[in-house]
């Protein structure tokens, strides 16, 4: 496969920033994009369907004043590109009419970091794994009526260049694996599921045991035949480890954007420098941790990916950037700016948003809970950042009852208050682990990658159906 | 429109041997305007095209199908694309029931989707409208301090579809909308409400309508607070009802029944729902935005009764999983653009309107909740197990009118039970952008779960 720095001739590149700014706009940038995916999934024991895909493509970027003109295009000949030049610089009209010259140097060039790229397997290889998962599954408790178990691998090759100077490139390679398992019993059905998902090639099973990852979603949903309704009304809630961390993605990590916080739109807007969570909590978004699903080298604004102290003990220390928002405050990007594919504005975007780890033993954190709700496994959660308000879902739950877990619940949605929740954790744990998730935002999805260690959260509502 | 079907045609008769191929091109351009404070933010022009090919293999022990796209129509890209495909079905399981689908001799609707005003609309007449709903958003009530966001957006896309079934079709339609989101209140205290208006084109939109909608649900939120738990009888309103009919859109589908995984499985012909509970999908009704003439395999859509008097009359089938359940497809493939495979689903619910008006439902219910958003569907409803459990905001019912605003609850009861718990359906049909029309819905015995 070619190298990134054959995406876009270096002179077409810089003869398409010209024409972008030939009006008048401040800025402009073009990002060029090339990705192949492939997918197979095994359902109801037979493997149904093997997918593959490729796009190419080139997005237009151009700022005049506080006005973003964009416009992509699949057409990658010079007089496809000059023309979706022209159409994205068609909002500055102020003046220009001069010629402009744009001059690129030093691409910083970021090698792919997987070790096994996917073609160093038989596809016949990569099925049978999709065939020990459904095996382990059914094999890991009678109650399993059906399986499904999926896995896609993909490459993202990216180029950014733009008239301040950035000229960058990445080549991203990801590998995503996960099963859902149903259990059937006297109380009707039940669902398992679990996910593996890493920002690696084929090096992501070496350290993972497919039959295992298949049992736990398939003795997930065989506990929830016997769960009762989960309870609803207030409760102290002990989420594990690696749960999920989609709690603080959703109950402050949004709000901490700073598309957000320029339009006033979050409940954290003007709080840096104040404690808006437990002393207990230290919050970092790191798109820079080698393999987790949120990870690239570059933004896909040609930015270095960071590490990003977001809370420290409890303060507000900074929100998260791209370009432009970076630049209207006259501050760096911190290297939050994403965007889904060529054919999608960047945005303000998460990339592993994690928690840092406590000193308190797991075990003891559940002990020393009289009686609450034990999370193993969250769903997806979903926040209005302009109030808090936020729910997230399990999708695997205990009672705590004495300090012990005892029955399992049936899935329910929480709900609480981001700035709220964040005051009443009162107890975390040195345990950590990492999940990998897909982001939605105005209508894009990205990978991201979430982590906590064991917490406690002294109250929060529980939306189940028991009284 | 018919270069698109012309590609499809080409790409079928490139079949070898007797494989079946089937064709779907897409393209399609797009106008996204959003303004802030009074200033264009973004304008997003773009046309967007591709493939996605399915190829077919015959065998003694069954059809392997094999899928690829390609987001190109340029004739590398397609090369590659078939290639690929043929490759990939190779490794298909054999099964009897896979396959593509033939003609069945049903005529498509003659249906106009398509605008008249929208290729003659400017630019800057679209900017325009959307600055004048930010603007219209802003002055209607003082205590909205902030215009999140007002976009206008349009779409005019094609599609074709050809196969060595004999299937061969194609498509045109247009769509356009505005949205507006707005916070009400002060920095102490922010709520928050959206409006929406959608159509065929910017002639179909009611500026008016989305700002006023917009303004009133965020104001009358000022001074939510959580209720207290209790059992609750529970009233939707038009696009709470929309969204829910949304989600038993996918468990009527046939796929999900054929595989097991869906809480109406087995239930067939059994009452699911209260008496009357009618739920109709409807392609063909043009009043539908989601109306479409051909389905995802290039069949008619037609009209399909899900749910009549209570009773579970049908699902939605693809033709694979049709043969399946040894039934024929009810024109019911849906695909998400040129580069998803066909898989059974909705496009345009409605559940029969009843006789009263939103105001007579809330005298009857006379104390509950009335629910204006839910949040978490994705995460906590389950068309496999029934489970129901999602945050809500909304207004109290006392009395048998709204009352004081609520927040930060959750409602949850269980799909089954709700059907079996329907004790008001609304004659205020309201049509929406997603796969269902929605109007106001009062059901019981939801657990209410707040402070």
């Amino acid at each position: 496969m070619a190298n990134t720095s054959t995406l876009l001739e270096q002179g077409l590149i810089e003869r398409v920033l010209a024409e972008a700014t030939a009006t008048g706009g401040a800025f402009a940038e073009v990002f060029v994009e090339d990705r192949a995916s492939r997918s197979s999934v095994l359902d109801d024991g037979r493997i149904e369907e093997l997918s593959s895909g490729e796009s190419r493509g080139v997005g237009i970027r151009v700022l005049s004043g506080e006005t973003v003109g964009f416009a992509h295009t699949a057409d990658l000949s010079e007089a496809g590109l000059l023309e979706a030049a022209r159409v994205a610089s068609a909002v500055a009209r102020g003046g220009g009419g001069g010629t402009t010259v744009v001059a690129l140097e030093g691409l910083r060039r970021h090698e792919v970091r997987a070790t096994k790229l996917h073609d160093s397997a038989t596809t016949a290889q990569k099925l049978e794994l999709l065939r020990q998962a459904d095996e382990a599954a059914r094999g890991s408790s009678g109650a399993i009526s059906q399986v499904q178990a999926a896995y896609s691998e993909g490459r993202r090759r990216i180029l950014v260049a733009n008239t301040e100077g950035v000229f960058a490139s990445d080549d991203q390679v990801r590998s995503r694996f996960n099963v859902m398992a149903i259990a059937s019993g006297d109380s009707g059905m039940q669902t398992g599921f679990e996910a593996l998902a890493r920002t690696e090639g084929l090096e992501m099973f070496d350290a993972v045991d497919i039959a295992e990852l298949a049992g736990i979603a398939a003795r997930r949903a065989a506990a929830k035949l016997s769960a009762r309704p989960a309870p609803s009304g207030e409760v102290p809630v002990v989420l594990a480890g690696g749960s999920g961390g989609v709690l603080f993605h959703e109950a402050c990590g949004h709000g901490l954007e700073a598309d957000h916080i320029v339009k006033d739109s979050s409940v954290y807007t003007n709080k840096v420098g104040q404690l808006v969570a437990s002393p207990l909590v230290t919050l970092v978004d790191d798109g820079s941790v080698a393999g987790e699903w949120g990870t690239a080298a570059i933004d896909d604004e040609g930015r270095p990916m960071q590490r990003n102290v977001l809370i420290e003990n409890g303060v507000l220390t900074d929100y998260m950037w791209d370009l432009l928002r970076a630049r209207k405050e006259g501050r760096r990007s911190s290297g939050n700016g994403r965007r889904e594919t060529y054919a999608h504005l960047p945005m303000v975007r998460m990339t592993n948003t994690f928690l840092l780890a406590g000193e308190e033993d797991p075990e003891e954190v559940i002990a020393q809970t009289p009686r609450g709700v034990f999370v193993a496994k969250l769903g997806g959660g979903q926040v209005n950042t302009a109030t808090g308000d936020f729910v997230f879902g399990t999708t695997e739950a205990w009672l705590i009852e004495d300090g012990k877990l005892t029955e399992p619940l049936r899935d329910a949605n929480l709900i609480g208050n981001g700035p709220e929740v964040l005051r009443r954790i009162d107890a975390i744990a040195n345990d950590f682990s990492m999940m990998p998730g897909t982001c939605g935002k105005d209508g894009q999805s990205v990978p991201v990658g979430c982590g906590q260690p064991t917490l406690r959260i002294a109250g929060v509502t529980i939306g189940g159906t028991a009284a | 429109m018919s270069e698109l079907l012309e590609l499809a045609d080409r790409i079928v008769g490139r079949a070898q041997g007797d494989e079946g191929i089937e064709a779907y091109v897409a393209r399609g351009s797009e106008t996204e305007a959003r303004v802030f404070e009074g200033e264009l933010e973004s304008l997003t022009s773009a046309t967007s095209a591709g493939v996605g090919i399915r190829i077919a293999l015959p065998g003694e022990s069954g059809t392997r199908v094999g899928f690829a796209w390609a987001g190109s129509l340029d004739d590398a890209a397609i090369d590659r694309a078939l290639i690929a495909a043929r490759e990939n079905a190779t490794f298909a399981t054999p099964d009897s029931f896979a396959g593509l689908v033939a003609p069945d001799g049903v005529a498509p609707a003659a249906i106009d989707l398509r605008s008249g005003s929208l290729s003659a609309m400017s630019t800057d007449a679209k900017v325009a409208l959307a600055l004048e709903l930010e603007a219209s958003a802003k002055s209607r009530d003082p205590r909205i301090r902030q215009v999140d966001s007002a976009d206008y957006g349009d779409l005019l896309s094609e599609s074709a579809i050809a196969s060595t079934t004999g299937i061969r079709g194609s498509s045109t339609r247009s769509s356009a909308y505005l949205s507006v989101s707005v916070l009400a209140g002060t920095a102490e205290e922010t709520q928050t409400g959206s409006g929406l208006s959608v159509g065929r084109g910017p002639e179909d939109l009611d500026l008016e309508a989305c700002a006023v909608d917009a303004v009133e649900r965020s104001v009358r939120m000022l001074g939510a607070t959580k209720a207290k738990s209790a059992r609750v009888t529970v009233v939707f309103d038009p696009r709470v009802t929309s969204t829910l009919l949304s989600v038993l859109g996918g468990a009527l589908s046939g796929e999900a029944i054929a595989k097991g995984r869906s809480f109406f499985e087995g239930r067939l012909g059994e009452p699911v729902a209260v008496d009357g509970f009618t739920l109709i999908d409807d392609p063909t009704d043009t009043e539908a935005f989601t109306a479409s003439v051909l389905d995802g395999e290039g069949l008619a859509c037609r009209q399909t009764n899900l749910v009549v008097g209570g009773v579970l009359t049908s699902f939605v089938f693809d033709s694979a999983a049709a043969r399946r359940m040894g039934v024929a497809s009810t024109g019911s493939a849906v695909r998400g653009g040129y580069s998803g495979t066909p898989g059974a689903g909705v496009r345009a619910l409605v559940l029969s309107p009843g006789t009263k008006n939103a105001e007579e439902i809330l005298a009857e219910v006379g104390e509950g909740l009335y629910v204006q958003s839910i949040t978490g569907v994705h995460s906590g409803v389950s068309t496999v197990s029934g489970d129901f459990s999602v945050g809500a905001e909304g207004l109290a019912i006392r009395g048998g009118a709204l009352a004081e605003p609520v927040r930060e609850v959750t409602v949850a009861s269980t799909l089954q039970r709700m059907l079996l718990s329907v004790v008001g359906i609304g004659a205020d049909l309201t049509r929406l952008p997603g796969v269902a029309a929605g109007q106001t819905l009062a059901i019981g015995d939801f657990q209410l779960s707040g402070s």
